[in-house]
């Protein structure tokens, strides 16, 4: 048995289609195309990509509610297809712009039903859903129907049903997609508050927001038309960008740049002269060495009004692999 | 696996449908409304029937007719609208993809809303039965109470286990549930006989529309209820075994029919998923 958390082998899923307009051959549509991943227990996991991608179909092959069309996935050890209980007494999943339960039901029924799904003691379960309200904020809401819950309070009360179980994996599917900022802040505070309280414990996050997945994941893969085109942490997915790490440095104004060239250290430097100040835009062998352009500067008795440090984002590496930027894959994406 | 105490097996599968069942036992009954929609409307319609009869000068014992066929309308009603159709509802609010990824299966869910459901229109049962039995001055006599209840309890069973099937087959029909449901009002009342003695259509009708298990349900407790005028499809005893065979069957077909649909959704993705 593995001791991997989430492990898949060329993970494959069409979905069969009538012909259409769209689509007049009426072929397969390949929602998933050779998936091969391994995410070893406690890692923070996101699957980074537009609309369609196939970032949900994943998450649902994995938590068995699809059978993959060919290859292999195994979840906590267990095979998904030949033994799904096994997998499903291990997991939990949470998905954006979920309506789940019943409206009539106040939040605190609401999660001791699901509590009950899972054969939990009353309570051990009221316990449980009191301690995790009040950890969401949502403890003087347990009394209200769930039909009269704002969209973010919804979102929270449904990551306390994910986690009721203590799930060894939690699958996130777009968790904050539709939430407004303060909601979306709050609900990834929480994740993130519960992934390091339960060290141990695995979450394969999905979403199409770049700044979420590199604020929440050890680890990010970018998903684009059912393949993995890049896999590695959010950091070293920087590193790989086309230009990489550079410096801002605006001055008094320079005679000649030239010299910036000959700092030990300097690979690159370009000066753009506006409102009578010289911005440099400098690419360094290492931080280290902006502290010699600095001293030259000085040397020079130039004034410097600002020096920034610009790092690509996941956007850059996103649209450097995919050749778009997310919003534009997304318009372009398959329904 | 989850350091929370978690109960396994017949446990879990209990404590399953009790969580299920609440939300129709408890939560159905919170809105004081039910009182109006489920009784008093339903009842209009068999106050129309009583008088009906009333007119036409016929015996009282049809008031008690029709009051019984209006209580068992709502079981009907019930299986159709909280049964068959509910997993379309509950695939649309996302709740089903999460009742087929739950450890304790489906099973126990589909055992929560059938015995919630029960409770829960019993009580509205009930109330039509008092209300209407108090408007019209009707009395009854049940001869064989142990046998009436027997009887009652079998054909809910087969009641509830014909509305498991629907519930699968009606998923399968995806958006057509709705229309699907509504077929299967006024045909079904008409055909089980709600308003008057199902023999009435022909013997041979009766037998037909026997496979409904209100229908031989409702011929044997009237028989319970009005032993020396009733006209009987058949005699209680065969009618109560055909019941038992009815919730067999059922039961059975429900199970097929619950296993097909999960391997089509998982299969097709298309039955259980809100894409």
């Amino acid at each position: 048995m593995s001791n991997l958390a989430i492990a898949t082998q060329d993970l494959v899923r069409t979905y069969r289609t009538r012909k259409s307009a769209g689509n007049p051959s009426g072929a397969p549509v390949v929602a998933l195309d050779g998936v091969t991943l391994d995410i070893p227990p406690g890692e923070f996991f996101g699957l980074l990509g537009p609309n369609g991608a196939g970032k949900t179909t994943f998450i649902k092959v994995l938590v068995t509610l699809l059978l993959p069309t060919s290859g292999s996935a195994r979840v906590a050890g267990f095979d998904v297809v030949g033994q799904a209980q096994q997998v499903r007494e291990r997991i939990s999943m949470v998905s954006g712009g979920e309506h789940s339960g019943y409206g009539l039901l106040t939040v605190r029924e609401q999660l001791w039903m699901f509590s009950q799904f899972y054969g939990m003691p009353t309570q051990t379960a009221l316990a449980r859903i009191d301690e995790l309200l009040r950890v969401v904020g949502l403890y003087e809401e347990r009394n209200r129907r769930v039909s009269a819950l704002s969209s973010g309070m919804r979102q929270k009360m449904n990551m306390v049903r994910g986690l009721l179980p203590d799930p060894e994996i939690l699958f996130l599917d777009e968790p904050t997609v539709g939430l407004d900022v303060e909601a979306a802040r709050d609900v990834r505070a929480y994740i993130k508050e519960w992934i390091h309280a339960t060290p141990g414990r695995t979450i394969l996050l999905t979403t199409h927001y770049m700044h979420e997945a590199e604020e929440l994941c050890d680890r990010v893969a970018i998903i684009h038309k059912g393949r993995i085109v890049a896999c590695d942490t959010p950091a070293a997915l920087r590193r790989r960008t086309a230009g990489g790490t550079y410096f801002v440095l605006t001055t008094e104004p320079l005679d000649g740049t030239a010299w910036v060239s000959q700092v030990p250290g300097v690979q690159r430097a370009d000066a753009r002269a506006s409102d009578g100040r010289t911005e440099l835009r400098l690419q360094l062998a290492d931080d280290g060495v902006i502290a010699g352009v600095v001293k030259a500067l000085a040397d020079r008795e130039r004034r410097i009004f600002s020096l920034q440090k610009i790092e690509p984002s996941l956007e850059d590496v996103f649209v450097q692999i995919v050749g778009r930027r997310l919003e534009e894959a997304d318009e372009g994406g398959r329904a | 696996m989850s350091d929370i105490a978690q109960a396994r097996g017949i446990r879990r599968v209990v404590r399953a449908t009790l969580g299920r069942a609440y939300p129709r036992i408890i939560g159905a009954n919170r809105e004081r409304s039910w009182l109006f929609y489920d009784t008093i409307l339903p009842l209009l319609g068999t106050i129309a029937f009583v008088y009906v009869y009333k007119a036409l000068g016929a015996p009282d014992r049809f008031v008690g007719y029709v009051i019984m066929g209006g209580a068992t309308m709502a079981f009907w009603m019930n299986v159709m609208w909280n049964m068959a159709a509910q997993f379309y509802w509950d695939k649309q609010g996302g709740n089903l993809e999460l009742y087929m990824v739950l450890p304790c299966g489906i099973v126990p869910i589909l055992l929560g809303m059938s015995f919630g459901g029960f409770v829960g229109t019993l009580v509205r049962a009930v109330a039509i039965i008092v209300i209407g039995s108090v408007l019209f001055h009707v009395t009854y006599t049940i001869t064989q109470l142990p046998l009436f209840l027997l009887i009652f309890g079998v054909g809910i069973i087969a009641l509830y286990g014909l509305g498991v099937t629907f519930a699968s087959v009606f998923l399968m029909w995806g958006r057509e549930a709705w229309h699907m449901a509504e077929l299967f009002m006024e045909p079904v009342f008409l055909a089980s006989g709600f308003y008057f003695p199902v023999r009435a259509l022909g013997f041979w009708v009766g037998m037909g529309t026997s496979i409904i298990p209100l229908t031989l349900a409702l011929d044997a407790m009237r028989q319970l209820l009005f032993p020396e005028s009733h006209p009987a499809l058949l005699p209680v005893r065969v009618e109560l075994t055909a019941l038992v065979g009815l919730a067999v069957l059922f039961i059975f077909v429900a199970r097929q029919s619950l296993r097909k649909m999960e391997y089509l959704a998982r299969r097709e993705g298309r039955l259980s998923l809100r894409f």
